[in-house]
């Protein structure tokens, strides 16, 4: 069931099956995979969380955590059956042909040793010690295209920023010139910017080493950026397999199709309808799964798919785990598309208006301006999406439009034409239940030891001053409103998954008809499916309530889809404010630009990006003049590093703070576009 | 920090045991001749001091001079507690880096129930089953701690054997966990990942990435545990009849005599914020996340 | 509606018992609990009802049988005026588990009342009460204990209050720790968007979620409060005479090991272990299970 195995691959799963050992069961994570990755090849290998694609990187090198044991099947590395080498054997394995990299590079290395020292280390192995392992080290290092690689090896972790120790992981994995590097999720949790570098690194790396490459990861749009083929993971099965290109263009699995329309994609917007999402939820590790393991979700699903397990179909160079691949891509949509958003009528008054807003904090005695002279305004049933890498100040301005820290003196904000208090406690009832918010992480925001009802209720009590048969009326129909059910006021947080509890959230925000809501990254937690669920509730809530939402992300097409406004922030300053449609077609401000070239598209077109050099720069110590003026590619000269910029009007409604002038930032911009359009 | 604290505190204490002080007869006279009906402050400031000039006051009871008494005893029960250091803190490390390195297999869990309940165990009820075994029944070893005089350095020492166990039992405990729950912590974290990964030896990996990332945390509890060494000391003093600072602070309780109790704490309160002192320089050498900062 | 609702089954990898009912579950299997929680569990009966199986009166003097080696008769022999030890040991937990359970329960109280708030209110009031409270735990229990009741006269409800308040700032430390992480969390500000006064915040919000955190606390300090109740007591400064109590047996029978009497001070110190190893595996078996 399996292609037949080439003796030249690099990796060679057979029939791998993994199980965890949780309160004294096995439970099944990986369901006889078997996979092959060709010499010199990149492998993706795709799938939402608990689908086990880690588990994959981990059983390769043998490091499953101590409640994982192999079940069955067989791993060749190289030809060599890892399974049965000895400690000994497999240290040398880890030592000279793979090398891993994963999430999280400021644990990956350790905190108490110089770099220099943990990269050495490496070379020692071979035999390499003194002066020229060092040697080696640094030639490593620059490989990785870190400047000052000397200075580098002198300095511990903690002392590098996140895409540095990542580079520095990267150079320490291919120091040993594996025949197969692993990739587990190696950009997630990284900023946009930094993302985009690593990856290109990668990229180029890929071209001067031999070794073959396994790339795991959630982000569909990565994966399909820097790999050859593609391996789509659902509960610990492989369903869907081919060349990349192939499987996202023209997906043969109903979860492949699924998946992919669940993204918003090419400038979808809420107005243009619904996005589509997967029903249900992931098998549950262990789950004894008859038939197609995704049979509960699918709508192309018949009894045949219940109890028989579907084979890979080969389908010329493709798999497909369905037995009706050939009719995948007409899955029925599982949300309607109808329903489109209303638009905020122009003429309307403000609901907000924010000007001048600052926020200084004392940072081991630096001054911190984590916000500085923010102005906004926000109508009535209008999105206003807040752009930003880390240290941007997006979360600082929700925190303080919502008075939870007090700005500095001097900004002021203005709720429906009235002046509010900075602080919350000066706030009126009527001014707080007007402005609620909706947190990034419902763990965090829903408090575990209340039960969903309590805590809905409580909200309606305080916010809505219900009580009696009048809080279980509203009740009733708050819970209907964001699709739960009274199942689910039972139980507490804890029982519910990530999708369910963030409804839970969104009711309680809106349990005192507020006038804004502010999201801070309410999806970011989630995985794609569940994701658009709750950005089609957040959109219909809108159109229903005429309720202004304040939307922070740092992924541009979820901003994309909900706003009607976009600020684009960079260490607490707005370097862009305008409509949404405005701010994504440009002409638009160098680090927009740079932003939305760096975010990686399911449908690349671009073949030439704009990539930034170094990091973000420490808010304690920002650049002089114009903040960007480090990194900025179109940087003019001197006026940028002594003057910054004020925020000009390009067009009506839209401003930019740049001292390219809006003419011809809108020349150069178009420029690239025709050097990059094809021949 | 902990300075403060040892200054703050005989003041307390110093009011606490002026409360029954007042209602006593013939004291009065001899109060006035101690200074002791001064105002509160003055007397407090004047005692401190004295006590930095090294006068620490007139003993009510031997009236005659503290320090000698207190610095005599400070001696004594410095040997008795360096016994017990350092026999204890190599040998729980080692404990607990034994049991994270089995973790869950039957040597952890000996050494790691083994070391909770010997912990826990108040140091006279070790102190007196050990002085059964070893001193009653078998006889190896001398039931109190007063060695003869002009006894040389490994009589002495041998002589302290018996005393340092209860206190090396109740410390092995703890040590043996922290550095047992260090261990476990560095052993499962990334980094240690990563070294396995590099193809390692798992020496190199135990001896050069996990051990000095597992017993940062237990320098700090060993030092914060000088405070309950003191206290065990008086106990322990006190069962084996040896002229130490607990042995000294619990004769002066007894019998009230105040200038020595006051000497006696505030000196044990400086060798309190001396230890941890030292710990906190050490930890902030051996990690550089603190001796560095962070650039970012 | 759409066919989101779909969305509303429930995921089938939540367990249908409740986080306490899992807790309780846990404990029942867990080996080390059930040991300790049966020694204590004896010790408890002892203490209710041991007069009613001693064999002979514990405060009885026999000075014709005095320091007799234990026999049928005696089983753990007599001490120096002649009473039976066995019985002594028998009756001897009483006191100590009177005083020590209220001392644990004085010190989680007051911790806890002192952790939520200065964990809450942070800021000034919390630096300098953890200052105080840090320069407080920097003098050992035995000593704090040695002075309060040189000052204030040996009783019962001194060494209750004695060892209630020197384990109160170790206690409030733990819950302080466990209060400022929690007070990070969202659900904290969520609150606050709510207009919830500080005292609904502290205790209907924070409290129920660092509930775990302080029973562990409070079950390992009665492990600490039953070892320095014993050891005040050998000292003289705990439980007084003529109760039976182990610690104040061992005080007064220690002097006489050197001439051979072990029978008079064993079997006290075996039961004072016993007590304390049963309460710390208890202890360590609820961390266990408030941990998985």
């Amino acid at each position: 069931m399996t292609e037949p195995a080439k003796p030249a691959n690099a990796l060679e799963l057979h029939d791998l099956s993994v199980a965890y050992r949780v309160g004294g069961r096995n439970r099944a994570v990986l369901r006889n995979l078997s996979l092959g990755i060709g010499q010199g090849e990149a492998y993706g290998l795709v799938g939402e969380s608990g689908c086990g694609k880690s588990t994959v990187a981990l059983t390769v090198v043998r490091y499953l955590p101590r409640n994982g044991s192999i079940t069955g099947g067989a791993i060749s590395l190289d030809g060599q059956d890892v399974m049965k080498l000895d400690a000994e054997a497999l240290r040398r394995a880890r030592a000279e042909s793979v090398s891993m990299v994963y999430q999280d590079p400021g644990k990956a290395l350790n905190p108490s040793l110089r770099i220099g020292r943990q990269l050495t280390e490496i070379f020692e192995l071979g035999g390499v010690s003194g002066q020229a392992a060092s040697d080696k080290a640094i030639a490593m290092l620059n490989r990785v295209r870190i400047s000052d690689p000397a200075s580098v090896m002198q300095r511990y972790p903690h002392q590098l920023s996140g895409g540095m120790q990542q580079r520095v992981a990267i150079a320490m994995a291919l120091a040993n010139d594996p025949t197969m590097l692993i990739l587990d999720e190696p950009t997630t949790g990284l900023d946009a910017t930094v993302e985009a570098e690593v990856l290109d690194l990668i990229a180029q790396l890929r071209q001067e080493l031999s070794a073959s490459i396994l790339f795991i990861s959630h982000n569909l749009a990565v994966v399909s950026n820097m790999c050859d083929r593609v391996g789509v993971l659902y509960a610990g099965m492989l369903v869907e397999e081919g060349p990349t290109d192939v499987v996202f263009n023209d997906p043969r699995h109903p979860y492949t199709v699924a998946l992919l329309r669940c993204l918003p994609r090419g400038g979808q917007r809420k107005d243009h309808g619904r996005l589509d999402t997967i029903p249900g939820f992931l098998p549950g590790i262990g789950a004894a799964i008859r038939g197609c393991a995704f049979a509960d979700r699918c709508a192309l699903a018949t009894d045949r798919c219940r109890t028989e397990l579907p084979p890979l179909y080969d389908l010329g160079g493709r798999l497909s785990r369905c037995h009706y691949h050939e009719q995948a891509q007409s899955l029925p949509r599982a949300t309607p598309s109808d329903a489109a958003a209303s638009t905020p009528k122009a003429a309307a008054e403000s609901v907000l208006r924010v000007e001048g807003l600052n926020k200084t904090y004392a940072s081991h005695g630096h001054a911190l301006r984590a916000v500085k002279d923010v102005s906004v305004s926000l109508r009535p049933g209008e999105t206003l999406g807040l752009v930003g890498e880390s240290g941007s100040g997006k979360t600082t301005i929700a925190r303080l439009l919502l008075g939870l820290v007090p700005p500095d003196e001097g900004g002021r904000i203005e709720l429906e034409g009235k002046p509010l208090a900075a602080r919350l406690d000066n706030r009126t009832a009527d001014q707080i239940k007007a402005m609620q918010i909706v947190f990034q992480n419902p763990d965090s925001a829903l408090n575990r030891s209340h039960s969903i009802r309590h805590l809905i209720s409580r909200a309606l009590k305080r916010l809505a001053g219900l009580s009696g048969a009048a809080l279980q009326a509203r009740l009733d129909e708050l819970v209907r409103s964001v699709r739960l059910t009274d199942r689910h006021l039972a139980v507490k947080p804890r029982q519910l998954s990530g999708g369910l509890k963030q409804r839970v959230a969104i009711a309680r925000a809106f349990a005192g008809e507020p006038r804004i809501v502010v999201c801070d990254e309410p999806t970011s937690a989630l995985d794609v499916s569940v994701q658009a669920a709750i950005l089609n509730l957040l959109a219909d809530l809108q159109s229903k309530e005429h309720v202004s939402y304040i939307f922070i992300s740092h992924d541009l097409a979820v901003v994309r889809y909900l706003s009607d406004q976009i600020a684009v922030l960079y260490l607490g300053r707005i370097m862009e404010l305008g409509p949404s449609e405005n701010v994504f077609a440009g002409p638009h401000h160098p680090y927009t630009e740079a932003l939305l070239s760096a975010v990686p598209k399911l449908d690349q077109t671009e073949t030439s990006r704009i990539r930034l050099d170094g990091e973000i720069p420490s808010a304690t110590n920002p650049p002089s003049g114009c903040v960007f003026h480090t990194r900025c590619p179109r940087k003019l000269g001197a006026i940028c590093e002594e003057q910054e910029p004020s925020l000009a009007e390009a067009e009506p409604g839209h401003t930019i703070r740049c001292h390219i002038p809006y003419a011809e930032l809108a020349r150069l911009q178009k420029q690239k576009a025709v050097q990059t359009e094809p021949a | 920090m902990v300075f403060l604290g040892g200054q703050v505190l005989p003041g307390n204490v110093g009011r606490a045991i002026l409360g029954p002080f007042a209602d006593q007869r013939a004291v009065d006279a001899l109060n006035h001749s101690l200074g002791v009906d001064r105002p509160l402050l003055t007397q407090y400031g004047s005692w401190i001091w004295n006590f930095i000039q090294g006068d620490m006051g007139t003993s009510y009871i031997f009236r005659s001079p503290v320090a000698p008494f207190v610095i005599d005893a400070l001696g004594n029960s410095m040997k008795l507690a360096a016994v017990a250091f350092v026999l204890v803190v190599p040998i729980g490390i080692l404990g607990g880096v034994i049991a994270a390195l089995n973790l869950n297999r039957p040597l952890d869990r000996i050494i790691s129930l083994g070391g909770l309940s010997v912990t826990v165990l108040p140091e006279f009820v070790t102190g007196i089953i050990l002085i059964l075994i070893f001193g009653v029944w078998l006889r190896w070893l001398p039931i109190s701690a007063a060695w003869p005089r002009d006894a040389g350095f490994f009589t002495q020492l041998y002589y302290l054997i018996l005393p340092s166990l209860p206190l090396f039992l109740v410390l092995f405990g703890y040590i043996a966990r922290m550095a047992r729950s260090g261990m476990i912590e560095a052993l499962d974290s990334d980094y240690t990942r990563t070294a396995v990964l590099k193809g390692l030896p798992w020496r190199t990996v135990i001896w050069r990435h996990v051990l000095r990332n597992a017993l940062l945390p237990t320098i700090t509890v060993i030092a914060t545990q000088t405070g309950y060494l003191i206290g065990g000391l008086v106990v322990i003093e006190t069962l084996f009849r040896y002229q130490g600072i607990g042995s000294l602070i619990f004769t002066a309780a007894r019998g009230k005599d105040f200038p020595v109790l006051e000497a006696g704490i505030l000196t044990i309160g400086i060798v309190y914020a001396v230890a941890t002192l030292a710990a906190d320089f050490l930890y902030s050498v051996l990690n550089p996340r603190i001796r560095l900062g962070t650039d970012q | 509606m759409s066919a989101t609702d779909a969305q509303t089954s429930m995921p089938d990898n939540t367990g249908r018992r409740g986080p306490w009912a899992e807790v309780f579950f846990s404990l029942l299997r867990s080996g080390t609990f059930l040991t300790g929680l049966g020694i204590v569990l004896f010790w408890v009966a002892c203490a209710l009802f041991g007069e009613h199986f001693a064999p002979y009166d514990p405060l009885a003097d026999d000075i014709i049988n005095a320091l007799a080696p234990p026999s049928a008769e005696h089983w753990f022999g007599t001490d120096q005026i002649g009473r039976d030890v066995f019985s002594r040991v028998i009756v001897g937990s009483r006191d100590i588990l009177t005083v020590a359970p209220l001392a644990t329960l004085l010190a989680t109280i007051a911790g806890t009342a002192l952790g939520l708030f200065t964990g809450y209110f942070r800021g000034i009031v919390d630096d300098i009460v953890s200052r105080i409270l840090e320069a407080f735990m920097a003098i050992p229990v035995v000593i704090v204990a040695l002075l309060a009741i040189v000052a204030l006269g040996t009783s019962k409800a001194t060494v209750i209050v004695v060892i209630g308040l020197s384990f109160a700032p170790i206690i409030a430390r733990t819950v302080r720790s466990a209060v400022l992480a929690e007070r990070e969390l969202d659900y904290v500000a969520a609150a606050q968007l709510r207009h919830e006064s500080a005292l609904h915040t502290m205790f209907v919000e924070i409290l129920p979620n660092v509930i775990p955190p302080i029973l562990v606390e409070t079950t390992v300090r009665l492990g600490y409060a039953i070892f320095a109740v014993a050891t005040l007591s050998f000292m003289g400064f705990g439980i007084q005479p003529p109760s039976p109590d182990w610690g104040l047996s061992i005080s007064s029978n220690y002097g006489m090991i050197g001439g051979g009497f072990w029978w008079t001070v064993l079997f006290d110190a075996l039961a004072i272990a016993s007590l304390v190893i049963g309460v710390n595996l208890a202890a360590d078996g609820v961390q266990g299970a408030l941990n998985d």
